[in-house]
């Protein structure tokens, strides 16, 4: 086990590498001037034009920027947005309340998809099978902020049964709504691949061998069934949490949700070039640690990759 | 719990009742439209501690019958008529629940494949534990106890520490060894066994079949054997059931069955059965097939001499076409470790292959057959050593004698699913080698792709047919036709029966002895069987973890073996020792 | 174990003979006629719903890109203030935007941005992805090792997260801009995925058997490998097509995807915002046009799976 985690360690490293260089790269390389393309459409004073000429280091070669750059990331240094408050200070703010929306995100997405997707896949092809299956797809099919809208129109404004919008420090029940939107579309996903892996695992040998065993059906759904089933929804999870991080843009923003998803929202809407590589950067490192959590969460799952 | 003492004659109650009774039992499948008929009206007997083995190739009803006994069909698969009477009760129709009870507790299974039969996510000791408790045999760390004796019953070494490891740390025979005691830990009074050990090595076969029987016998436990292999029933069983397409042709003692087999398809089973008391197939003399070769070579030459570089080899064919010598191939493995280990599959490994004879590498998997073949057909580099293809090193040739050598060497592979592009028509794979070699204009490869299908005896309506719509017999067939389009010299023959039942194999072991008088082939076999050895090869090559154990002529190499390894693996080649009727 | 006498229900039986016909061994069954894979896979989707419903929206969503002016009259951009906010009427069966322009002609024309960045975007996620995938998967070694840790990477960057990067700082956006960008962090799945395939059938024996032949690497992975690798790629392709159109009109409601010029669905939502609570009707019918059309690529693709990829089958 010691050596798949060091493994997985080691091959993090160039992918770190090649990621943080692919955003800076993104910004910094593209033609014409990346200082005045940060400010969008907004007129820049030549003042806060030479403060970011400094601030990127974009006198020094591309590649002394980009270490610089590295270094601020270790350093959590991430500048300041145009308002003049740090980044770091902002995020800091943030994370709290998108932890807190993440989480109901996961746990609407894992039991419920995992509930609904067992069922479907212990009776394969019946009417509840494909219903769920139907209705998972138009899940997936319609996008976040769809979905965003729609919710928000009929619990907030139509039936009024939660305020619209959630404002400063929201607490767990004012974060249900976001959370379920923003939990939709992979509690769908996770359906599917739970259904699809649960049918698969229901013909394996070896749940008929159980079955031999003289074990009964609960035991063997459950015991031998479920638990295999969970290996790739598991590993699903963390690959998911990029495309979570993408719709709490969306969801927090619709919502008003003060969190990580909200600051980049704003950012994008205000075109603040700087604060939004800043965020970018900070969740695709969050993105990037969630997954190697993952993969040692799988290694415990999954005995024959632990002695790899 | 069954007390193991006395024999099953002696036994009070049911020594006269059987234990089970199959009562003209009909099974449906029902896949999209017509249901499809899997078992038709089979009936058959077991005595309490009695073995019965139901003998059939696949798809002949045998494994369906055993599922029906104990509730296990496929979802699509129904018992829709006869009876299934065990102990008195009929438990065609029983309800889940009575399923339950009865599964494990009163009947036991010991399924097929032992790499898909243990679930990888738990230990072995857990899933012998929870048969235990799911039988109310024993609880929490007595079960725990119970199930080390179990696995050390089983014939398993150091049981305790195996029971906390996991099926991947396992090999094939001790997993085997570990479904064993999950079947028996409730002490049944019926194992259905169904193929337990069709998947292992043939030394190891026998060793787990032989402890399977010791246990049985002293528990006394009836035994419901379900194999295609017709010698391994005998030896093991007192009565035997010959199923085919799904209803039984005939039934009886075992060795009578064998012996006097009356059914026209029993009969066809018992000659095709490959046994010791096969012989090598003859259609000409040796000597004129060896001669056919020289010359088929002879012209080979004269054919490649007329292009513009050097031929392969000298003008005159060599007499050993092929010549191995102190072949090595290691592999790296990338182990848990930063170096990794390196792992010798074939070492110092020397052979010769005579124009126009068959020479047979046999060997059990780990034995580093297979790579040999994919050395001498230079698809693998070697590591050291040398092979000498008509007296040239095949290291030593540049590309153009490289594809002039491939035109001159073809395998046919094992897996009769695999070894045809599922996208491509059968005429498209077997033009493919004239196209590539550039033979031919579009109508003579047609003419010649048409000759080669009738070669193998397939019809000429298999033309625009595809892989999927054949059957495993009729790929192999055309994978023959596809090795023989160039009109090699030599063809190597990697496991090309292993996959096939028994009747088909035997036909195309046939086909490809006529073949080779026909047009002077030199065979390389490799396989696992040395029955199938015996029926095709003149010499044997035996290998073990890689190196070379004995080398001979057939007929050496069976009738007085010299090494401990070559009689260990013909000791173990099931029915040896039973006389076939003529 | 043996054993002389014979017990009831186990005397010597032989079937009588006309009862269990005898068949000659392994025939060819010449009564049905040949089928290729393909041919098969078609066989089995023309029958099924969820085949033919997708496939019938597409083909007029199609058509609706390409000739909106067929389904409507009226100038998408013709902007009629004071009937801002109005009700259907007359040539305007769905109403007026916030702005005046009229919701229905809006909608057709919203057409043509989200198809053609949808299927541009796919076009260069396939080639891209496929031919990466497949050297990956086929030559393995360190062609393999290199160009994984190079999906790895671009991988780390989620779809939204990258494109919004890449966008906030381009200028001059159009559905060409955008259908890169979306490429750029869209290829790493197909990659994976058709690395993962050629993986899979490489290790077929008819690939050794090409390579016996004599047959060249490349030749060997045109004609064998690729074909029979191909299922998985047009399910996810299929698929993507879907997510691509999705994740344009949502760059486009954050504003940073297609320029209000140019006419899409994602901007219509995003002007239709302000005035939500009021009148959500305009909100709604962009919303729609888009879900149906993500949903039908995804329905497509789920039947492609079913009749193509028989590992992740459905049913």
């Amino acid at each position: 086990m010691g050596w798949y985690i060091g493994r997985r360690l080691l091959q993090m490293v160039p992918v770190f590498f090649g990621a943080t260089l692919l955003i800076y790269a993104l910004v910094f390389l593209l033609p014409g001037d990346p200082i005045l393309a940060l400010f969008g459409e907004r007129p820049a004073s030549p003042a806060a034009v030479a403060e970011l000429r400094e601030r990127y280091n974009l006198d020094e070669p591309f590649i002394v920027q980009y270490l610089l750059f590295i270094k601020g990331i270790f350093t959590l240094d991430f500048g300041e947005s145009f308002s003049g408050r740090p980044v770091i200070e902002q995020l800091a703010e943030a994370f709290p309340v998108t932890i807190k929306l993440a989480l109901i995100a996961l746990a609407i997405e894992a039991v419920f998809g995992i509930a609904f997707g067992f069922l479907a896949g212990l009776r394969r092809g019946g009417l509840f099978d494909s219903t769920v299956l139907f209705l998972s797809l138009v899940v997936i099919g319609i996008p976040v902020f769809v979905l965003g809208f729609t919710a928000q129109y009929l619990f907030g404004v139509k039936w009024g049964v939660v305020d619209p919008t959630v404002g400063g420090d929201p607490t767990f029940a004012e974060l249900l709504l976001p959370g379920a939107v923003l939990g939709a579309l992979s509690f769908a996903y996770v359906l599917r691949l739970t259904r699809n892996s649960v049918a698969e695992a229901l013909s394996a040998d070896h749940v008929r061998t159980a079955t031999a065993k003289g074990l009964g059906r609960p035991r063997v759904v459950t015991v031998h069934v479920l638990r295999n089933s969970l290996i790739p929804v598991v590993t699903f999870l963390g690959a998911d949490l990029g495309a979570l991080m993408g719709g709490a843009l969306v969801t927090e923003g619709i919502f008003n949700v003060p969190g990580v998803g909200r600051l980049l929202y704003q950012a994008v809407i205000r075109s603040e070039g700087p604060t939004v590589v800043s965020v970018v950067t900070v969740l695709v490192l969050v993105y990037l640690l969630a997954n190697l959590v993952v993969d040692l969460l799988y290694a415990v799952l999954d005995p024959r990759i632990r002695y790899v | 719990m069954t007390e193991p003492t006395s024999t099953p004659a002696e036994r009070p109650v049911g020594g006269d009742a059987p234990l089970l009774q199959v009562r003209d039992l009909h099974v449906d499948f029902s896949s999209g439209g017509k249901p499809v008929h899997a078992v038709r009206g089979v009936n058959f007997s077991v005595y309490p501690g009695q073995t019965v083995a139901v003998v059939g190739e696949s798809g002949s009803g045998k494994s369906t019958s055993a599922q029906a006994v104990i509730g296990l069909l496929p979802g699509n698969g129904k018992v829709v008529g006869g009876q299934v009477l065990f102990d008195g009760q009929d438990i065609a129709h029983a309800s889940k629940k009575e399923f339950v009870a009865l599964r494990g507790r009163h009947i036991g299974l010991v399924p097929q494949d032992p790499m898909s039969n243990l679930n990888p996510v738990w230990s072995i000791g857990f899933q012998i534990r929870e048969a235990l408790e799911a039988n109310g045999l024993a609880k929490g760390a007595a079960a725990k106890e119970r199930a080390v004796e179990l696995l050390e019953e089983a014939g398993l070494g150091d049981a305790a520490r195996r029971a906390k490891q996991y099926p991947h740390e396992f090999s094939g025979g001790m997993r085997q060894r570990a479904l064993i005691a999950i079947g028996l830990s409730s002490r049944p009074r019926l194992l259905i066994a169904d193929e337990p050990t069709s998947a292992l090595d043939v030394t190891v076969q026998r060793q787990i079949l032989d402890h399977l029987d010791t246990l049985t016998a002293e528990m006394g436990t009836a035994v419901l054997l379900i194999t295609h292999d017709l010698g391994l029933a005998a030896e093991r069983a007192e009565h035997l059931v010959v199923m085919y397409k799904g209803q039984v042709v005939e039934s009886g003692p075992a060795l009578e069955i064998l012996q006097r087999p009356q059914h026209p398809y029993t009969q066809r089973l018992v000659s095709a059965a490959p046994s010791l008391a096969s012989r090598r197939l003859e259609s000409v003399h040796r000597a004129e097939v060896v001669e056919h070769a020289r010359e088929h070579a002879v012209e080979a030459h004269e054919r490649v001499a007329g292009g513009t570089h050097a031929a392969v080899g000298a003008d005159t064919a060599t007499p050993n076409v092929i010549e191995v010598r102190n072949l090595v191939k290691e592999f790296h493995l990338r182990g848990s470790g930063l170096r990794g280990e390196t792992l010798r599959a074939v070492d110092d490994v020397s052979f010769s292959v005579r124009r126009g004879t068959t020479t047979a590498v046999v060997g059990e998997s780990g034995s580093g057959k297979s790579t040999v073949a994919q050395m001498v057909l230079s698809l693998l580099p070697v590591t050291s050593g040398s092979v000498l293809f008509d007296g040239v090193d095949l290291t030593e040739l540049d590309r153009k004698q490289l594809f002039e050598f491939r035109r001159r060497v073809q395998p046919i592979f094992q897996n009769p699913y695999g070894s045809l592009d599922p996208s491509w028509s059968i005429f498209r794979t077997v033009e493919e080698p004239l196209r590539v070699h550039g033979v031919g204009d579009a109508k003579s490869r047609e003419a010649r792709v048409r000759d080669l299908l009738e070669k193998v005896s397939l019809p000429a309506s298999s033309l625009r047919r595809f892989p999927n719509e054949l059957s495993g017999g009729q790929r192999q067939r055309v994978a023959i036709a596809r090795a023989l389009a160039l009109n090699p010299e030599v063809v190597v023959c990697d496991e090309a029966v292993s996959a096939l039942d028994v009747l088909v194999q035997g036909q195309i072991l046939t086909l490809l002895n006529d073949l080779q008088a026909e047009l002077g082939l030199t065979y390389l076999f490799i396989t696992h069987d040395l029955a199938v050895v015996r029926q095709i090869a003149d010499d044997v090559v035996v290998m073990e973890k890689g190196r070379l154990v004995e080398s001979a002529t057939t007929d050496e190499v069976f009738e007085s073996p010299k090494q401990a390894y070559t009689k260990a693996l013909l000791e173990a080649i099931p029915g040896g020792s039973i006389r076939l009727g003529a | 174990m043996s054993e002389t006498t014979v017990r009831p229900g186990q005397e010597h039986y032989v079937a009588p003979l006309d009862t269990t016909p005898l068949a000659a061994v392994d025939a060819v069954d010449e009564s049905t006629p040949s089928a290729s894979l393909w041919g098969d896979a078609w066989k089995q989707l023309r029958r099924r719903p969820l085949f033919i419903v997708p496939s019938l929206i597409i083909v007029l969503l199609i058509v609706v890109a390409l000739f909106p002016s067929l389904f409507t009259s009226v100038n998408p951009r013709y902007q009629e203030l004071s009937r801002a906010l109005e009700g259907g009427s007359e040539g305007h069966p769905l109403g007026f935007t916030r702005l005046g322009t009229d919701v229905y002609a809006r909608l057709v024309h919203g057409a043509r941005a989200s198809i053609s960045v949808g299927l541009i975007t796919t076009a260069i996620v396939v080639v891209v992805g496929g031919v990466v995938g497949a050297l990956a998967g086929f030559f393995g070694g360190w062609i393999d090792a290199l160009l994984s840790r190079l999906v790895d990477m671009f991988f780390a960057l989620p779809l939204i997260l990258g494109a919004i990067v890449m966008l906030q700082a381009l200028q001059g956006r159009n559905v060409w801009t955008v259908a890169l960008t979306l490429s750029l962090f869209g290829w790493p799945q197909v990659a994976r995925i058709m690395r993962s395939s050629v993986l899979q059938v490489r290790g077929n024996e008819y690939v050794t058997a090409a390579k016996s032949l004599g047959l060249g690497r490349f030749s060997t992975l045109a004609r064998h490998v690729l074909p029979n690798a191909l299922g998985p790629v047009i399910v996810i392709a299929t698929i993507s097509l879907g997510t691509f159109i999705a994740a344009e009109a949502t760059l486009s409601f954050l504003g940073i995807g297609l320029p209000s010029s140019v006419v899409s669905w994602g901007g219509d939502i995003s002007n239709a915002v302000p005035s939500v609570r009021t009148d959500p009707w305009i909100l709604l019918w962009p919303s729609i046009a888009l879900s149906v059309t993500v949903l039908s690529f995804l329905m497509l693709g789920d039947a492609l799976r079913d009749a193509l990829d028989p590992k992740g089958r459905t049913r």
